[in-house]
């Protein structure tokens, strides 16, 4: 593989990488607060965090385009700030990376809490748990399958996209070319030698995640959320 | 005491209003058809249930809605457990054990983790995951970990409901252990009548939400005007003390503290002095007017007819009778003034009240056939 394909994998791999680790730390109260929530807001923040699994996401990355470009109010913002403009950049794409993988973290952890048995937690509180030691102490660890779960299907999902990633990112080596960008211009250039490396690559990669995450994931106990 | 004023209204119009004493000391038993809201109090206790009211532990206040008071679960020091037994399945036995003891902040030696551990028959299954362990087992690792609390009051949710009779009989001795050894007052909730009158020492009964009936255990059990349902088996439950052990005969002479009188049953091995409770029941009982000299019953003591109720079959009726003789010592047919000592019922059919004139305030000779020990 040419360096530049491997700068791509590199990109690639900090992009998802940095786009779980924030999903998993925003998402994880968000999806603990719909599993949990009477509220009847609940079906809008459901159904928010679902769109991305339902829009194409070319859609997705034009409005992101719009909101984060020089007259969007993102844009604006983020100028008057003096952060420049985030398009084209891979602060931009990682911005678009959480919005677009959401629904694969918020969804498999949300499940997971949602299977969560309230008498455990109630007989945590009886013993003196407060909610966050509840949490921590209980929660987390009975919900583990739903983590795993959730950063590898974050992670992987980041590795495919494409359309957003176009539409936002652009093409630019080091900063925005991604593998699926990469393998793109390959094709696009009769390159098909260095299409099938990126293509074959991408193949075994996503057999071996999601091999592993079966066999790491089996259930294990009478309750727990894995793949539904 | 335990003080408890709860009211409730749920939007699907179901409504408790229950304003409750209980002892600071022994076992109170909240008992009720499912829906009378015995569950609702528990967890109201717990703190685990919004309602509006007072709830208060002896100087303790746990809630009190007038000043806008209100400690979550977590801060109140109480030992829950309810009937499925809502183990940790991601720690082992002793996991479980120290989760409460560690967040309660209490020496393991104070907490005597070890001791309850013992108590409970625990020790073999320390490393073991509550998947592996059977329901009998995993209700004795839930009563264990909410004593290792060191709690102040321990409230059991149908602890038992979940067992089958081999379990129950497992886990019913642990909780007259428990009941009998710690000084730690315990509200246990069931619908099992059978575990009740072994276990507690006062009766509430709810119905509806609200609370039809409360007192100490032998008066409760010897009213006449509640539903208590237990048929062929109602009778009283008695607290005496051996006061003397007959070797030769192999009787033990049960003392009744308030009537001032005794009644023999067989020795089963408890010292004189023990504290024992007996089970009386209607149907062992039978009622003369006069002392009976050629009867093989050796249990005959004086009491008064205090009341008589319709039995459920309409060829019988129950008597309440009040243990101890009044001041017209019982001979004949003389009235006399109330005794004060431990009622009892008797079961005698209708046409026998009518032959012997049993109203009350009569005095009568009390034959009781079997006295069966609870401990």
């Amino acid at each position: 593989m040419s360096p530049q394909d491997w700068q791509a994998v590199r990109l690639t791999a900090a992009l998802a990488g940095l786009t779980t680790v924030l999903l998993l730390i925003f998402g994880t109260p968000l999806a603990w607060w719909l599993a949990r929530t009477r509220s009847r807001l609940k079906p809008l923040w459901a159904a928010l965090v679902a769109m991305p699994l339902v829009l194409p996401p070319t859609v997705l990355g034009f409005y992101l385009l719009l909101l984060m470009g020089p007259q969007g109010p993102v844009g604006q913002f983020t100028q008057a700030m003096g952060w420049g403009r985030l398009p084209f950049t891979f602060t931009g794409l990682v911005i678009a990376s959480v919005l677009y993988s959401m629904p694969f973290v918020v969804q498999p952890l949300q499940q997971a809490f949602e299977a969560l048995p309230e008498r455990v937690l109630e007989a945590a509180a009886t013993l003196g748990a407060s909610p966050l030691d509840r949490f921590f102490s209980v929660a987390v660890p009975l919900a583990r399958p739903g983590f795993v779960t959730a950063a590898v299907l974050g992670f992987a999902h980041t590795v495919g996209e494409f359309g957003v990633v176009l539409m936002i990112g652009g093409n630019i080596p080091g900063s925005t070319r991604v593998l699926s960008v990469a393998l793109y211009d390959h094709v696009e250039a009769t390159e098909f030698d260095s299409a099938h490396r990126l293509a074959a690559g991408m193949v075994l990669f996503a057999l071996l995640v999601l091999v592993t995450l079966y066999a790491v994931n089996r259930p294990r106990r009478e309750k727990s959320a894995g793949l539904t | 005491m335990i003080e408890i004023r709860l009211k409730l209204a749920r939007a699907t119009g179901y409504t408790l209003d229950v304003a409750l004493s209980l002892p600071e000391r022994g076992v109170s038993a909240l008992v009720g058809p499912s829906g009378c809201g015995k569950t609702t109090v528990l967890r109201a206790l717990a703190g685990l249930e919004r309602t509006q009211g007072r709830v208060a532990l002896g100087p303790t206040v746990w809630q009190d809605d007038d000043l806008g008071l209100f400690v979550p679960t977590h801060k109140r020091a109480i030992g829950y457990v309810i009937q499925e037994a809502a183990l940790f399945p991601h720690l082992t036995v002793s996991g479980n054990i120290e989760y409460g003891r560690k967040r309660s902040g209490v020496d393991p030696a104070v907490a005597r983790t070890d001791a309850v551990i013992d108590l409970l028959g625990l020790r073999a299954l320390l490393t073991r995951r509550p998947e592996g362990l059977s329901g009998g087992e995993r209700q004795r690792v839930a009563i264990a970990r909410a004593l290792a609390t060191s709690p102040r009051l321990l409230l059991l949710d149908e602890p038992l409901a979940a067992l089958d009779a081999a379990r129950k009989s497992e886990i019913l001795p642990y909780l007259e252990r428990l009941a009998a050894e710690l000084a730690m007052p315990i509200v246990f909730v069931s619908h099992a009548m059978d575990e009740v009158i072994r276990l507690a020492d006062h009766l509430v009964l709810l119905r509806d939400g609200r609370v039809r009936a409360a007192g100490p255990m032998a008066e409760t059990l010897a009213r006449l005007d509640l539903p208590l349902g237990l048929g062929e088996e109602a009778g009283v439950v008695l607290q005496t003390r051996v006061g003397e052990r007959d070797l030769q005969w192999h009787l033990a002479r049960l003392d009744l503290p308030a009537a001032h009188c005794h009644l023999w049953a067989r020795d089963q091995g408890h010292a004189t002095g023990t504290a024992v409770r007996v089970r009386v029941l209607a149907r062992d009982v039978s009622l003369t007017r006069a002392p009976q000299a050629d009867s093989s019953i050796g249990n005959q003591v004086p009491g008064v007819v205090e009341a008589l109720a319709d039995d459920e079959h309409p060829a019988l009726a129950l008597v309440r009778v009040r243990l101890g003789s009044g001041t017209g010592t019982g001979t004949g047919s003389g009235r006399s003034a109330a005794p004060s000592g431990e009622p009892l019922l008797a079961r005698v059919t209708r046409r026998s009240a009518q032959a012997l004139n049993l109203v009350p305030g009569v005095a009568v000779w009390v034959q009781v056939k079997t006295v069966a020990l609870m401990e």
